[in-house]
């Protein structure tokens, strides 16, 4: 590990893309997450990379899946309007199998919205904003060490299996600073990408990349295919927090920037004599239900926390499957859960 | 476990970002958790230029300040807005060159420091920050001037590098203010 330096969420981002082998940009800019952009449009060119402020979202993830195709490791990023945007292409993507890595640093919704930081974008980040039955494999880091290292492993992640992997943060995660530890030099990850569009140079058969399958039987045997991948990704790749979770009298689900604010919770509760625990999903799909299963029949009670009206608490109830009640509590608006009001239902709740 | 909450807050202009980068970098150098926090949000047009600044002996759980131990505040707004943010027992840091008023709270420890004037004094009012932080440094200790001073090599561009001593003599001032 180099030297601890202190960093922007956003400019991690770019710089761990950079580390990962990411050598094409294709972005259009919007706060929170412009310095993404910013910082490629400044080091791109030191790498021999491409960075282009495309016309518009719609082009710019049309652009990635040109240069996916090309077998290139390739980036777009935004935040929560310009990521409805990129819909279209997201499936069309998908269905084409193409390794790309999406980056979500979600703001407040719906429509234009605001600019602060919100989790309102999990429905559409984990159950397909797209058409299609597809899936995309969604990190949610927490800190800004964390962002680096996922942001690596998003890009394995996305070739290992030719496969979308989306990071999906915040503004509060996009704009803070902190101290962040380089690796020298990266595990990347090398997969075959024979079946790249690069020429055939006269020497083999073309390969084609394309989303459209008219004849149903081949579409549904496509389908089968994917659904193959998406079932193998949820068996290697499911990645998860659990903390303080052993004789919990309340288990909080939280991820991304509220997970820190649970974390603060934990330490004031326990003065209390309150035992509560964390279940941070780090894979928003895949989503660890392992973890809730197993911690099912522990507390009394669950409690979601998002900065949202009740999306990923949905998930927790499949997981816990009615062995718990599942509690939710949740801000909207770029409004942040305070520490305060979180414990306030948690005595609530065990009243 | 000892972590100072601090919001620094001024006009645009004052080098209230900087600042507040500063002594996260420092506090980072002395191998604590630190984080930092700008706003971004719709209170930056007109009004403040704020950020939020933690250093802990722990990782920092919400980078969001609900409340502060320090604010350090560099125009009236800034003092109007975040004086109610302090604990019983906080620090508030004003500079008096610009805010023309007494604090409202009597549990908080109060300094004034004529910080624009010192700067102006001295001949460069992008000074007035470093002032500032020089008083903020020796009340609260949360960190030391060495670590300071390797932050600022840290945080300026190399072209600006040759400051650094103007700088540091900015902040001995405002340690002995």
């Amino acid at each position: 590990m180099g030297e601890k330096i202190l960093m922007k969420g956003n400019e991690v981002i770019a710089e761990a893309a950079l580390r990962a082998g990411c050598r094409h940009y294709f972005g259009y800019p919007i706060t929170p997450q412009t310095e993404i952009a910013h910082y490629f449009a400044k080091k791109m060119p030191q790498y021999g990379g491409t960075f282009i402020q495309a016309e518009s979202e719609v082009a710019a993830m049309n652009m990635v899946y040109g240069a996916a195709s090309a077998g290139a490791r390739v980036m777009t990023s935004s935040s929560s309007p310009g990521i409805s945007l990129k819909q279209e292409a997201i499936s069309y993507s998908a269905c084409a199998e193409l390794p790309a890595v999406i980056v979500n640093i979600v703001r407040a919704g719906p429509g234009l919205g605001g600019i602060l930081a919100s989790q309102c974008d999990y429905f559409q980040a984990t159950k397909g904003g797209g058409h299609g039955d597809y899936r995309m494999v969604v990190l949610a880091p927490s800190s800004v060490q964390e962002l680096y290292e996922l942001v690596v492993e998003a890009f394995n992640i996305a070739d290992r299996y030719r496969t979308l992997c989306m990071i999906m943060g915040d503004g509060m995660l996009g704009q803070m600073m902190e101290a962040v530890e380089f690796r020298d030099s990266e595990d990347i990850c090398e997969a075959d990408k024979s079946w790249a569009v690069t020429g055939t140079g006269m020497k083999r058969d073309h390969n084609i990349i394309t989303s459209i399958y008219i004849d149903p039987e081949v579409l549904e045997k496509h389908n089968q295919k994917l659904q193959e991948k998406y079932r193998k990704i949820a068996e290697n790749e499911t990645r998860v927090e659990v903390y303080n979770c052993d004789d919990a009298d309340i288990i909080v689900a939280a991820y991304g920037t509220v997970a820190r604010i649970i974390k603060n919770v934990i330490k004031t509760a326990e003065k209390e004599g309150i035992r509560v625990g964390l279940i941070r999903p780090v894979t928003l799909w895949p989503f660890p239900t392992a973890a809730f299963e197993k911690y099912a029949q522990v507390p009394q009670a669950f409690l979601s926390v998002e900065m949202s009206a009740g999306q990923m608490v949905e998930d927790v109830r499949l997981a816990v499957n009615g062995k718990r009640p599942v509690h939710f509590l949740g801000r909207t608006g770029g409004m942040i859960p305070t520490q305060k009001e979180i414990l306030e239902k948690i005595r609530e709740i065990l009243k | 476990m000892a972590q100072t909450d601090m919001i620094f807050s001024g006009f645009g202009g004052q080098g209230i970002q900087s600042a507040g980068r500063l002594i996260a970098y420092a506090g980072m150098l002395e191998d604590k958790h630190v984080s930092f926090l700008p706003s971004y949000g719709p209170e930056m047009r007109g009004g403040t230029s704020n950020c939020h600044v933690i250093v802990s002996d722990e990782p920092v759980g919400s980078p969001i300040l609900n409340s502060a131990t320090v604010v350090m505040a560099m125009n009236r707004p800034s003092m109007d807005k975040f004086e109610s943010y302090l604990e019983p027992g906080g620090i508030l840091l004003i500079d008096s060159s610009l805010i023309n008023r007494e604090p409202v709270r009597k549990d908080i420890k109060v300094f004034a420091i004529p910080a624009t004037q010192i700067a102006s004094d001295m001949g460069n009012l992008a000074f007035a920050n470093i002032v500032m932080l020089g008083k903020l440094i020796k009340e609260t200790g949360v960190v030391s001037t060495e670590n300071f001073e390797r932050a600022l090599k840290k945080v300026l561009p190399e072209r600006k590098h040759y400051l650094i001593p103007d700088e540091m003599k900015a902040l001995k001032t405002g340690m002995d203010y």
